[in-house]
């Protein structure tokens, strides 16, 4: 028994710095500039020298045996060194420029795409779903590989408008972050929780839980001499968070689970402010594996916007230029009451103007 | 053994051009029974259209409240692999830069003591190590500190930090990502570690406004690079743009927001008394155009996901801050949002709710900041204003 090795706690991540390529390390802070020698090909230029950046898909969840096959690669190309992305992309940083090429055949070969850059569809960011969370309303996973699958060929071109970023997340939760992206696939739930009478009582702080409803939808009730809580259902819309702080009211209902899209989100700076994605559509069923109408919603907004955006214009650009309703009409989606707020702010997303095109 | 699986819907999914995580999944079936029956579990899944994970269940390592998340299936007889299926979240190198010998070494800790499933990485930015059993928690944790790596956060504590690759490959950063977000993670690992906060609090650190770790839509403190003075510019790498037939009108000009851009086939002149540094025109010539020398940061407060109140994108508090080693005044700073945000915040209320229900004028005045017209896009439109001072009555024409 080892017990001879003392316990260490709190020592944080190990230094960054000796995970540096060594031209990172020559060239930090003083770099010049850059330039995309293909898809998914970077070429960053300092005083010390060119770093070439070769960067592919990963399916994000990946087991030992994925990660030792790149580990291997960077051995053989990369002198060893590799680093991840914000969105799941692995990248290899190379000194020698003869290796980009052998690299991306032996990815090819492997199945992993090469692409990811600029005004590209890069990899998903998403969540767990059915492969690890007790919250989901669909899974995650499987709905990125179904909608990658239809735009590999946006990941491995640059021939869009300007970058799409795509994210999944499998309840309003929304641990990716979806709430800003140019699109957005969103688990929901449609019906109420179902409450567990029997084991609330026992399992759960009733003010904590009637608290956690943003809606005061819940309120305590006695049943055969037991505290335990009921939901107004005209009131609920099913946010989940009374099953984040009290597990006997699930909201997993596999009839009426789906997903909905949101469009036109955008994080950075750049020309106009940030946005948050906006509701295209309320409501797709859950089809697994596949998810075809999911898919072939997402390809559908994706190729509208390829044809009718300017250069450089993100998602939500191009639809505050040309308007809404030209959106709806372009993209072929019904536009419904659903698609009319009646949250907290909702009045500020009301027109106040006569600005309609006709 | 793996000739057992029986998982036609999950097969589905291992055709197509981008990379299946059901293949990759099943290359480790065969040593991995928790990995098998994670397939079996999901098939089942796909089948009915649910999920079959029971709400987690409070584990971890010892001293430590936070970085692992507890998941028992709701189905343990029928795949007893993923009876339990905690996730172990190993906190990442600044950048997420790697050597294939560190990760090799995580991966065969890994193999011994769990599911040999990871995401890569998840998206506060740890390395999350994807299933393994309560009794395998201390022992991985141990193995991990032996070789240099700690857990990251999770619950109502400080989350572990993430960056951008900022100054080790990009030559917009405007300070350094990487030291800063190695120097938070130090400095408070009592509160990455240990939950105390009325919720979580996450940084994240991007080294210009492009902002490629999502910090304004994601983090509850953002810290954006940004800079103060001119707009660098190379003339001559603008004529070679010209000669290549580049359209500086269409593209950098008329797409300025600021319109402070004017330029012809000889010469550029930016007014950067209104530029906003949107990135736009560097991004679309970055051999002639680079970020200012006074370089900084601006601080941002308050992003969150919908869940309680909705969804906000962070908002301005410091429009500017030098980011210099050893960063006192950012920790300073950092400390009075904490302290305020403990003493009056309520249970599950982030940072952005939390301003949003005291005010903004009052979390300035708790924090002891000034009030700036850079902090809002507008002053407000409504009149209903509390006046804190006015005349009592007995003051009146007194000295009249
Ligand atoms: C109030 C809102 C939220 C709640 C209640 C919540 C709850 C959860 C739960 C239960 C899990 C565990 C999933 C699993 O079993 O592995 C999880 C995972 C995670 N959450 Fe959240 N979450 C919330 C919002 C967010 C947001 C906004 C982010 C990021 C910006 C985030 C980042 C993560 C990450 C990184 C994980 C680890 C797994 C992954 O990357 O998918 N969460 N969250
Ligand atoms: C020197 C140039 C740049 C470098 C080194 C850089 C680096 C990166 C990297 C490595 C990522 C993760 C990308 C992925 O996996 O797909 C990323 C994401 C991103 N970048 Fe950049 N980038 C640069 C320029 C830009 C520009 C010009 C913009 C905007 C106009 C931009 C905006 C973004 C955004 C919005 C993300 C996605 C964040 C997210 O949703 O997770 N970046 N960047
Ligand atoms: S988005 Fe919801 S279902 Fe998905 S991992 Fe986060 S909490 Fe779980
Ligand atoms: S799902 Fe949301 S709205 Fe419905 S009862 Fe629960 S907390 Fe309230
Ligand atoms: S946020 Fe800015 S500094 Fe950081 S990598 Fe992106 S472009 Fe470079
Ligand atoms: S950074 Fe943006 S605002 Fe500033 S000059 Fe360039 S395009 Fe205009």
């Amino acid at each position: 028994m080892a017990t001879e090795v003392e316990r260490k706690t709190d020592i944080g991540p190990p230094h960054y710095e000796q995970f540096l390529h060594p031209l990172m390390k020559a060239n930090y802070g003083n770099w010049k500039y850059h330039e995309t020698l293909k898809p998914g090909v970077l070429a960053h230029t300092g005083e010390a020298g060119t770093l070439y950046t070769v960067r592919c898909a990963s399916p994000r969840l990946a087991s030992t045996n994925f990660i030792r096959q790149m580990t291997a690669l960077a051995d053989k190309y990369s002198d060893g060194y590799l680093r991840f992305t914000s969105r799941n992309n692995i990248e290899f940083l190379l000194a020698d420029k003869e290796n980009i090429d052998p690299l991306i055949d032996e990815l090819n070969q492997m199945n992993i795409p090469v692409g990811g850059t600029n005004n590209a569809v890069s990899n998903v960011v998403h969540t767990q779903g059915w492969v690890h969370c007790h919250s989901s309303a669909t899974d995650a996973s499987g709905l990125v590989k179904a909608v990658m699958d239809e735009l590999t060929d946006y990941f491995t071109s640059e021939k869009l408008p300007a970058r799409v970023r795509v994210a999944v997340a499998c309840c309003l939760n929304m641990c990716g972050a979806v709430h800003a992206s140019d699109v957005a696939i969103l688990g929901v739930h449609r019906t109420p929780p179902r409450i567990d009478n029997e084991t609330l009582p026992n399992l759960c702080e009733i003010p904590t839980t009637v608290a956690s409803c943003p809606n005061n939808a819940i309120k305590p009730t006695s049943i055969e001499g037991k505290t335990t809580v009921t939901v107004d259902e005209d009131k609920c819309m099913y946010c989940g968070n009374c099953y984040t702080v009290c597990p006997a009211m699930p909201l997993a209902d596999p009839l009426n689970d789906g997903v909905s899209i949101w469009v036109g989100g955008k994080i950075s700076n750049a020309r106009s402010e940030p946005k948050f994605t906006k509701l295209a559509i309320p409501y797709l069923p859950n089809n697994p594996p596949r998810w075809p109408e999911a898919v072939s919603a997402v390809k559908n907004i994706i190729e509208v916007y390829a044809e009718n955006a300017k250069p450089f214009e993100r998602m939500g650009e191009w639809i505050e230029r040309i308007g809404w309703p030209k959106f709806f009409d372009l993209t072929g989606i019904e536009f419904s009451k659903y698609h009319l707020d009646d949250f907290r702010y909702a009045g500020t997303t009301y027109r106040r103007s006569l600005h309609n095109r006709y | 053994m793996a000739d057992d699986l029986k998982i036609p819907l999950l097969e589905e999914l291992e055709k197509g051009p981008w990379p299946s995580f059901v293949s990759d999944i099943k290359s480790v079936a065969d040593k991995s029974e928790m990995a098998r029956d994670l397939l079996r579990q999901l098939e089942k899944s796909y089948e009915d259209k649910r999920g079959y994970w029971k709400h987690g269940g409070l584990v971890g390592v010892l001293g430590y409240g936070g970085g692992v998340i507890g998941r028992y299936s709701a189905l343990p007889e029928e795949f007893p692999g993923v009876s339990h299926f905690h996730t172990m979240r190993v906190n990442q190198p600044s950048g997420w830069v790697y050597t294939s010998k560190a990760l090799n070494e995580i991966m065969d800790l890994w193999d011994e003591h769990g599911s040999g499933l990871t995401n890569m990485h998840g998206s506060t930015g740890d390395l999350v190590l994807l299933g393994t059993r309560t009794e395998e928690l201390e022992p991985m944790f141990q193995a991990l500190t032996q070789k240099g790596w700690d857990l990251g956060g999770s619950g109502s504590d400080m989350r572990t930090p993430s960056c951008c690759i900022g100054p080790a490959r990009c030559e917009w950063a405007c300070y350094d990502t990487l030291d800063l977000c190695y120097n938070l993670t130090q400095e408070y690992q009592d509160e990455l570690h240990r939950p105390m906060f009325n919720y979580k609090f996450k940084f994240k650190l991007a080294g210009c406004p492009n902002d490629c770790v999502a910090s304004q839509a994601r983090s509850d403190m953002a810290i954006v690079g940004v800079w103060k003075d001119e707009i660098q510019i190379d003339k001559d790498a603008y004529a070679e743009y010209i000669k290549d037939g580049f359209n500086v009108k269409e593209y950098v000009v008329d797409m300025c927001p600021t319109g402070c851009i004017t330029a012809d086939e000889n010469d550029i002149e930016i007014d950067d008394s209104n530029c906003v540094k949107c990135m736009h025109c560097i991004a679309r010539m970055p051999k002639a155009l680079a970020p200012g020398k006074e370089r900084g940061a601006a601080l941002c407060l308050g992003a969150k996901a919908p869940i309680v109140e909705g969804a906000l994108i962070a908002q301005v508090i410091v429009p500017f801050m030098k980011l210099e080693p050893p960063y006192e005044e950012l920790h300073d700073l950092i400390e009075r949002i904490w302290e305020f945000w403990d003493e009056h915040g309520k249970a599950r209320e982030r940072i952005g709710e939390f301003i949003e229900r005291v005010s903004l004028a009052t979390f300035l005045e708790g924090i002891g900041l000034e009030p700036l017209p850079q902090m809002v896009k507008q002053p407000r439109d409504n009149p209903y204003v509390f006046y804190e001072e006015y005349y009592a009555e007995e003051d009146e024409g007194e000295d009249a």
